[in-house]
């Protein structure tokens, strides 16, 4: 019985886990292009891709190297990108807590932003689901989601140079970054954290390349959780 | 940029990444964070996205720096359709065919 429930629990995550690959396949095809036009060969892109698996620091790392950045401002800024991960990892902890440490190890290596909102948006509206349920629908969900972020890296790679200009590939990372933000942008909280993050990175632009973003990340982040502190004593 | 530079980025990025997926789930486990930083890792995508894109929409690299007027419009309207249906797929569709149209229509 505990079996075909994980069982029907993995499928579950897997459909859950399909419409993702709309957003995976572009993106990572983007970025194994854009690696590629920046001079990485096929081994570095493909290890940003396995070792990585975020788009976004993925992305930001790349165009502080170009720019010819430092190497702990292009680390700490790509990290701080991936700060949310850790938000993520906590959110797992009431859920999935309990599962065998290589099964965390695991989960960990495959929290992602895609797979963390669709589980924990399934377990928090269907509480009766067990560990390994819960464990086997986290899989299922990044089953269709992760090896095609290798996949979609490497066919971007041996694509490569042959995009032609006129497909303005140039303009693809902010429109991407924009179509994320938006969703994000619930409250006056992240709304004022990220004008902060436009006005300090527009204005320290004269900086050493990345070390403005790091100020203006830093800052937006602060201001972020000033504003919300700010209204929470007003109500 | 050098070979060196960017393994150690490669490198280091990845076992950052994996130390802060790892962090809680593995190592800290269920004890409660002070609310502080649960606060401020809430805004850490929100305050990075918008300023490494700001200086790349208003100077793009592939302009020489000057504002183009294509790339500037369908930025807009990227930020408009993804904040009224608050869908990514959609927004990153309607800019992409906004850019296209306004390059082929101001280029």
């Amino acid at each position: 019985m505990e079996g075909s429930t994980r069982k029907s629990a993995y499928w579950r995550g897997l459909l859950v886990g399909l419409p993702f690959m709309l957003v995976i396949l572009p993106f990572g095809m983007l970025f194994g292009v854009v690696a590629t036009e920046a001079g990485l060969n096929l081994w570095a892109t493909m290890s940003f891709s396995a070792l990585v698996i975020a788009g976004a620091a993925q992305f930001t790392a790349l165009s502080l190297l170009t720019e010819g950045a430092q190497t702990w401002v292009i680390v700490l800024t790509a990290l701080a990108v991936n700060l949310r991960m850790a938000m993520y990892s906590a959110a797992l902890v009431p859920h999935l807590g309990q599962a065998p440490l290589w099964k965390r190890a695991c989960i960990a290596y495959l929290t992602l932003d895609q797979t963390y909102a669709a589980s924990t948006a399934i377990y928090e509206t269907d509480p009766g689901m067990g560990l390994g349920a819960k464990v086997a629908l986290f899989f299922g969900i990044a089953t269709p989601v992760v090896p095609l972020w290798y996949m979609a890296t490497l066919g971007g790679a041996l694509i490569g140079s042959g995009v032609p200009d006129a497909w303005a590939l140039d303009f693809a990372l902010p429109l991407t970054f924009l179509a994320m933000l938006g969703p994000m942008l619930r409250t006056l909280a992240h709304v004022g954290a990220a004008l902060v993050s436009i006005v300090l990175s527009l204005l320290l632009t004269g900086l050493p390349a990345g070390v403005g973003l790091l100020i203006a990340g830093l800052a937006a982040m602060a201001a972020g959780a000033a504003i919300e502190t700010w209204q929470k004593q007003r109500t | 940029m050098s070979d060196v530079q960017l393994w150690i980025v490669i490198v280091a990025l990845g076992i950052g990444t994996y130390l802060c997926r790892f962090s809680f789930l593995g190592l800290i486990g269920s004890r409660p964070m002070p609310p502080v930083v649960m606060k401020l890792l809430r805004y850490t995508a929100v305050g990075i996205f918008p300023g490494i894109i700001a200086p790349l929409i208003l100077s793009p690299a592939a302009t020489g720096g000057a504002f183009d007027p294509a790339r500037g419009i369908a930025a807009l309207l990227t930020l408009i359709v993804a904040l009224v249906t608050r869908n990514m797929l959609a927004a990153l569709f309607a800019g992409a065919a906004s850019l296209y149209a306004l390059l082929w229509l101001l280029g």
